[in-house]
């Protein structure tokens, strides 16, 4: 903090600041040769693919309404996804956190499992489940509610990836919470709530941000796992990414990087603009 | 003593027969319901390539989706045979990476496809919605199950069975059949993206009423679950040729050429007929498919060339972005 105030207090522009650790240049050197081999060069590739199609021929590609109706149910479905992964891993890491019971561990374990799943299995396991016939399915078809094969499969198998992504990022921020500043405002005549709006949930709004960007993100482009729940119906239950598997398989290689530019461009300002409320947040502590 | 002299010319005879014996590969990639079938037509013809030339050969099987596999060869799966769902994706990978001539289809018999199957429905027990032929699937209520055209092979046969009923029934023609196959596919609730996956949503989610399925995996889902199903053979279908083709680039570099042409070849040997008829393959020798005559009924069927003008011109009509099959999805109509 002192350092970097130093610098911008100096007269003379630097391009880095001076650091008792040798190998700066090395280190730099290295990361930028590796985020180019494993990010930058892919992306280049997925940037310059489409215009073979010209931009009329993009335009046209990325704006047939079955097209628009994929992306608007992949955003969409990524969207409620996240949102409620948000709502319920908060009270998730927090039960994790704050309260010992037995079988923590194994509770605490089980948090990590949509990680660790092969999408497909995940898909598989949720189409049986969710299904007419399922477990879960055959109950709630009673009541007259379909998931499975329904624009709902969808959100239901984004929800399942997205989870581990809010828990993991808000537990070690509620671990290391000390419990003085909720006592102190206790003692301060605060009550119950007040000291969960004002004390508890500012403290964890920062990272509940990236969490729910990190859940939505992975949702966005998923394809293994709800591909076997979704139906796949054009105009009804059909996500962007088969959209693109589909163009693939016509040997439509630059239609399909068309689409996949356009679900990069508005994933990036989706995610920039919760990086810059998530920044916003931690200011103002 | 003696003992120990045959002893050590059996060694020897081991030993020399292990160092001229080579351990050779072969990669077949194949379309979604094949599984079954390679496993048996290989397991044979492993055998017979020992006995005939002392080589231990180990076929690798791939299957999937016929456009995806088609696609995976292109991009770089060293397959050295393709056998596919049909030829428009050979085709594809001849133009697409010139990885075999573009006459492929002439170098075998037949249209290079050793044995043909066709479309049929799978209803379930006691046949509820009494679906006799293609015009049963419109009734109000059916729900069809069938793969995405654009994905599946199997898909694409369905769909021209259908359409081929409807242009050449009694009054029919083309703008009926476009109109009958849109019907049809407002009655499909579900299109995955291959056949096997079709065939699992039907008979283990229990979703639709009728299943659009090629012939060996109707007789292969009703083997799989006794007594749940049964097979309706509509008056019509269409003759699906699945073919076969050496992929002269991949062998080349492989130097597999002798041995990956011996196992194409051996698909039209009677005993190798013999397999494709008992995983319910349509044989193309005459007296192999009289022995099985009541596995396979005859129906009219109905050939792409046709009716269709070869797969080049079915594909850009039907299939392509912006043809009859993307048509239907078009909101508003």
């Amino acid at each position: 903090m002192n350092m970097s105030s130093a610098v911008a207090s100096s007269p003379r522009l630097r391009w880095r600041n001076p650091s008792v650790l040798p190998g700066f240049g090395l280190t730099l050197g290295f990361t930028l040769f590796y985020l180019s081999v494993v990010v930058l060069v892919p992306l280049t590739a997925l940037l310059l693919k489409p215009w073979t199609l010209g931009w009329d021929g993009v335009v046209s590609v990325v704006t047939e309404p079955r097209v628009l109706h994929a992306l608007k149910l992949s955003f969409g479905g990524a969207a409620i996804a996240a949102i409620v992964n948000a709502v319920f891993g908060l009270l998730l890491a927090w039960t994790l956190v704050r309260y010992e019971f037995p079988l923590k561990r194994f509770v605490d374990a089980l948090i990590d499992l949509p990680f660790a799943l092969p999408t497909a299995v995940a898909g598989i396991a949720l189409s049986a489940l969710y299904a007419e016939n399922g477990w879960v399915g055959g109950p709630l078809s009673g009541l007259g509610l379909k998931i499975a094969y329904t624009p709902l499969g969808v959100i239901v198998a984004l929800i399942f990836i997205g989870l581990p992504f809010v828990v993991r990022t808000l537990e070690p921020v509620l671990a290391d919470m000390s419990l003085d500043a909720e006592e102190a405002a206790s003692t301060l005549g605060a009550t119950r709530f007040q000291i969960l709006r004002r004390v508890v949930l500012p403290a964890l709004v920062p990272a509940l941000i990236t969490g729910t960007t990190l859940a939505f993100a992975r949702a966005v482009g998923e394809y293994g796992s709800v591909i076997f729940i979704a139906g796949n119906l054009p105009m009804k239950s059909e996500i962007a990414p088969l959209l693109i598997i589909i163009k693939l398989q016509q040997f439509d290689y630059a239609g399909a990087a068309a689409i996949g530019l356009v679900m990069l461009l508005a994933s990036f300002l989706i995610i920039l603009a919760l990086n810059l409320l998530q920044s916003a947040f931690a200011a103002r502590r | 003593m003696k003992k120990l002299h045959a002893l050590v010319a059996a060694a020897a005879l081991l030993v020399s027969g292990a160092a001229q014996a080579a351990n050779v590969t072969l990669l077949n990639v194949s379309y979604d319901p094949t599984r079954e079938l390679y496993k048996n037509v290989n397991a044979a013809f492993v055998a017979e390539w020992k006995a005939k030339t002392g080589d231990s050969l180990t076929i690798n099987q791939s299957h999937g989706g016929s456009g995806s596999q088609a696609r995976a060869v292109i991009d770089g799966l060293d397959a050295d045979v393709v056998t596919l769902a049909l030829a428009y994706d050979i085709d594809a990978i001849a133009q697409k990476a010139q990885l075999l001539p573009a006459n492929w289809q002439k170098r075998l018999p037949d249209n290079s496809t050793p044995y043909t199957s066709t479309i049929v429905f799978l209803v379930r027990k006691g046949n509820p919605w009494k679906i006799k032929d293609w015009g049963d699937l419109v009734k109000p209520g059916v729900h069809v199950i069938t793969p995405n055209p654009k994905t599946s092979g199997g898909a694409r046969w369905a769909y021209l069975a259908a359409w081929a009923y409807a242009e050449k029934k009694p009054g029919g023609n083309a703008a009926a059949a476009k109109a009958f196959v849109r019907e049809v596919y407002k009655h499909v609730p579900v299109l995955d993206s291959g056949a096997r996956g079709s065939t699992i949503t039907f008979t283990k989610r229990g979703i639709g009423d009728v299943l659009l399925s090629w012939e060996n995996e109707a007789h292969l889902a009703l083997q799989e679950n006794p007594g749940q199903f049964e097979i309706v053979y509509p008056s019509s279908s269409i003759l699906a040729e699945p073919p076969v083709a050496l992929v002269d680039k991949n062998v080349d570099r492989h130097g597999t050429r002798k041995v990956a042409e011996a196992y194409l070849q051996f698909l039209y040997t009677r005993k190798a007929q013999e397999i494709e008829a008992q995983n319910f393959y349509r044989p193309r020798d005459k007296a192999v498919l009289a022995a099985h005559a009541k596995d396979f009924p005859e129906i009219k069927l109905y050939t792409i060339d046709d009716l269709f003008g070869g797969w080049t011109k079915a594909q850009a009509t039907h299939f392509a972005d912006g043809g009859v099959f993307d048509q239907i999805y078009k909101p508003g109509k």
